[in-house]
């Protein structure tokens, strides 16, 4: 087992300023401090001199503009699995270290990704792309790789021995044990973990009690762990509000790239594709504009999710300034890359006809889509029926219309000539459905031929039934 | 949006001059050489003499404009289905006007069990028709689409060359005199009693204008 764990510092942030352009300076608050100070500011912020710890009116004195915010622990947890769901491509087993880490079972996927370096540089281009700022280390136990992202970036340990030298140089503070073990071992004299790991066990259990010592056990992989493993969820839903309303479509696009990569993001994670998402752009809390965006075939590509999206939301007119966007995908159906044959050259999309079917199916209803069969019955209306192309050898070779008319109507004006007939079809007095008729095939004065019948033995009262078309 | 500028140009760079000069479109009075169009036979051969490559063109998208209904619109297109269902090759009618009947369609020599009907409205015709065509599993697909617009004649025109299936698109002679990116129009009309049909556009045709074929006396 090769347990990977990435850690993202800058993910409270990212999370609360999800709609926030990279050149508007931005802090984000302490959490709990009864001062109100900043604890995270972004490049922006930082050129003009606010820094970490300042007060938010001396922050504010030094950029007037500054966007303070403070922590969405919600955005946070979702942005999180967000990225558990674009770190899916990469191993089937992620589990959340709230607040801010990932772990990853990297030993299983290495043979396929050609060993950790090619697998690490993947995460790590992925996530720079992604503009996630990250910190990565790999360890045999969880524990461990949590400990080593927090103080050694980029470090991999394999053997557990490489290990347990590289936990010996760890600072308490830095160890992951409880606060107040911390506090209690260094007012003992000891700073770090390789003095801890050389107390005999019973002192130390003592000191630091049952949870500290399992902490450290679980960090030398002593002791066994269950890691819950995480689900990617099977829809798709992301919300982001804005402090102020936009006018207009374009300052729409920057808050709808981010949502159109987190769904294709979540997409390569399920290995499927979208036909159909929504937008929805909240004017007020009452009215809002909604936006389905469909498309031919299952998508999952972030650009192209966002260039259909783009186009769409362009088009449409928006009657007020919006406040919120949402995006919405309830049916992520599954996503097939076009299949090759060896030998014949693809047509199209490659689809068989049960893709298609379902697809059509998917859009149109279950009735959108039938097949014909035939039905040794001599009248009209019950020689056929929707079914499975099922037929009776063919009986009858007296000339039948292809089209026929749903239900017989009068024939206006009369035909102007008779060209056949009649074909008296008499039939049905056992179940209820009896008809006597003349039928005949007929010409139009505009030269059509139809398949129109008289009531038996009658001279007028044209009935139109079909056409020879 | 760059990477399908890319794309296209990359698409429209790729072939030869040799290969451009190949397109039915094209032809160069120096040439004897009679650009190709892939299609399969009508099955009759006074229509199939009257059609590039001897038929109904392949990878491409037929309209067929009639005056009225009943004049033998679909009689011309029967010989086709039936080989291409014979063959287990599927068919789909796409928001026909009326009901096919089965009984007439299985005397013209059609396997219905490769026949598929969709019943949708005017949008969903014109998508699902798409669909059908650039999937690549139908041999042809058949639609009634009275008020489809250019953009989207083009789209099936584009679909068909996707999915290398016979598109065949039934409307209203009015519009005969509009213009269409289909690759072949024939007309069916009447006078005196007979049905004619006329070629009014053809990609590749390379004898100057033939009269119309006569088809029910």
């Amino acid at each position: 087992m090769l347990w990977a764990c990435l850690r993202f510092p800058g993910l409270a942030f990212a999370a609360a300023f999800a709609a926030l352009p990279e050149d508007v300076p931005g802090a984000l608050l302490e959490d709990n401090a009864r001062r109100r100070t900043v604890a995270i500011v972004n490049p922006a912020a930082q050129k003009l001199g606010v820094q970490r710890g300042q007060t938010v009116a001396a922050a504010r004195a030094l950029c007037p503009s500054l966007v303070v915010r403070a922590r969405d622990k919600a955005a946070e947890a979702g942005l999180l699995a967000e990225l558990a769901a674009w770190c899916y491509q990469f191993s089937g087993h992620i589990s959340m270290a709230p607040p801010q880490c990932l772990l990853l079972e990297a030993g299983a996927s290495l043979r396929l990704f050609d060993g950790w370096s090619a697998l690490s540089g993947k995460l790590k281009q992925g996530l720079a792309a992604l503009g996630h700022v990250h910190a990565l280390a790999a360890a045999p136990c969880p524990a461990a790789a949590w400990v080593l992202a927090a103080s050694f970036d980029g470090c991999v340990v394999q053997h557990p021995e490489q290990m347990l030298r590289l936990l010996n140089d760890i600072a308490l503070s830095r160890s992951g044990l409880p606060a107040k073990s911390v506090q209690a071992l260094r007012s003992m004299g000891f700073r770090r973990l390789r003095e801890v790991f050389a107390l005999p066990r019973p002192e130390l259990t003592r000191r630091i009690g049952r949870e500290g010592m399992h902490w450290l056990d679980r960090l030398r992989g002593h002791a066994s762990e269950a890691i819950p493993a995480w689900q990617p969820p099977a829809t798709f839903f992301q919300r982001i509000e804005f402090d102020a309303e936009l006018e207009g479509s374009e300052p729409l696009m920057f808050p709808l790239r981010r949502m159109t990569q987190a769904l294709a993001n979540m997409l390569a994670a399920r290995d499927g594709g979208v036909q159909l998402f929504r937008l929805r752009l909240e004017h007020t809390r009452v009215s809002f504009t909604e936006i389905p965006v469909g498309m031919a075939a299952p998508q999952r590509e972030a650009a192209r999710l966002f260039e259909l999206a783009r186009t769409r939301v362009e088009r449409s007119t928006l009657h007020a300034p919006v406040r919120a966007i949402e995006i919405h995908a309830e049916q992520l159906p599954t996503f097939r890359p076009p299949l090759r044959d060896l030998f014949d050259p693809v047509r199209g999309e490659g689809l068989d006809w049960s893709a298609l079917d379902e697809r059509l199916r998917a859009r149109m209803g279950e009735s959108a889509l039938r097949q014909l069969s035939a039905v040794a019955d001599h009248r009209p209306e019950r020689a056929w029926r929707h079914g499975d192309g099922s037929t009776p050898p063919l009986a009858d070779l007296r000339p039948r219309p292809l089209w026929l008319l749903h239900r017989p109507r009068p024939m206006r004006p009369t035909p102007a000539r008779v060209l056949a007939g009649p074909e008296r079809i008499e039939s049905g007095w056992w179940d209820g459905g009896d008809l006597r008729r003349d039928y005949y095939i007929v010409g139009t004065r505009q030269g059509q031929r139809a398949w129109a019948y008289l009531p038996a033995g009658s001279h007028d009262g044209w009935m139109l039934h079909g056409w020879f078309a | 949006m760059s990477a399908i500028a890319a794309e296209v140009q990359q698409s429209i760079a790729t072939p030869s001059l040799a290969q451009v000069l190949e397109h039915p479109g094209i032809w160069r009075r120096s040439s004897q050489h009679q650009p190709t169009v892939r299609a399969i036979s009508t099955g009759m051969p006074s229509l199939d003499a009257r059609l590039p490559g001897g038929g109904w063109p392949l990878g491409a998208l037929s309209e067929i404009l009639f005056e009225n209904d009943g004049l033998g619109e679909l009689e011309l297109l029967m010989p086709t289905l039936a080989a291409m269902t014979r063959e287990h090759r599927r068919v789909i009618f796409v928001a026909p006007p009326y009901q096919p009947y089965a009984p007439a369609l299985q005397a013209a020599g059609v396997d219905l069990r490769f026949l598929h009907e969709i019943h949708a409205t005017p949008t969903e015709a014109a998508w699902s028709m798409e669909q059908c065509l650039r999937s690549g599993c139908c041999a042809a697909v058949v639609g009634w689409l009275p008020d489809i617009d250019y953009r989207s004649l083009r789209r099936l025109q584009l679909a068909a060359e996707t999915g290398d299936a016979c598109a065949v698109l039934y409307r209203s002679a009015v519009h005969a005199a509009q213009t269409s990116p289909a690759a072949l129009r024939l007309k069916v009309s009447n006078s005196n009693e007979a049905t004619y049909v006329d070629v009014i556009k053809s990609r590749g045709l390379m004898q100057g204008v033939t009269p119309p074929m006569r088809m029910r006396a």
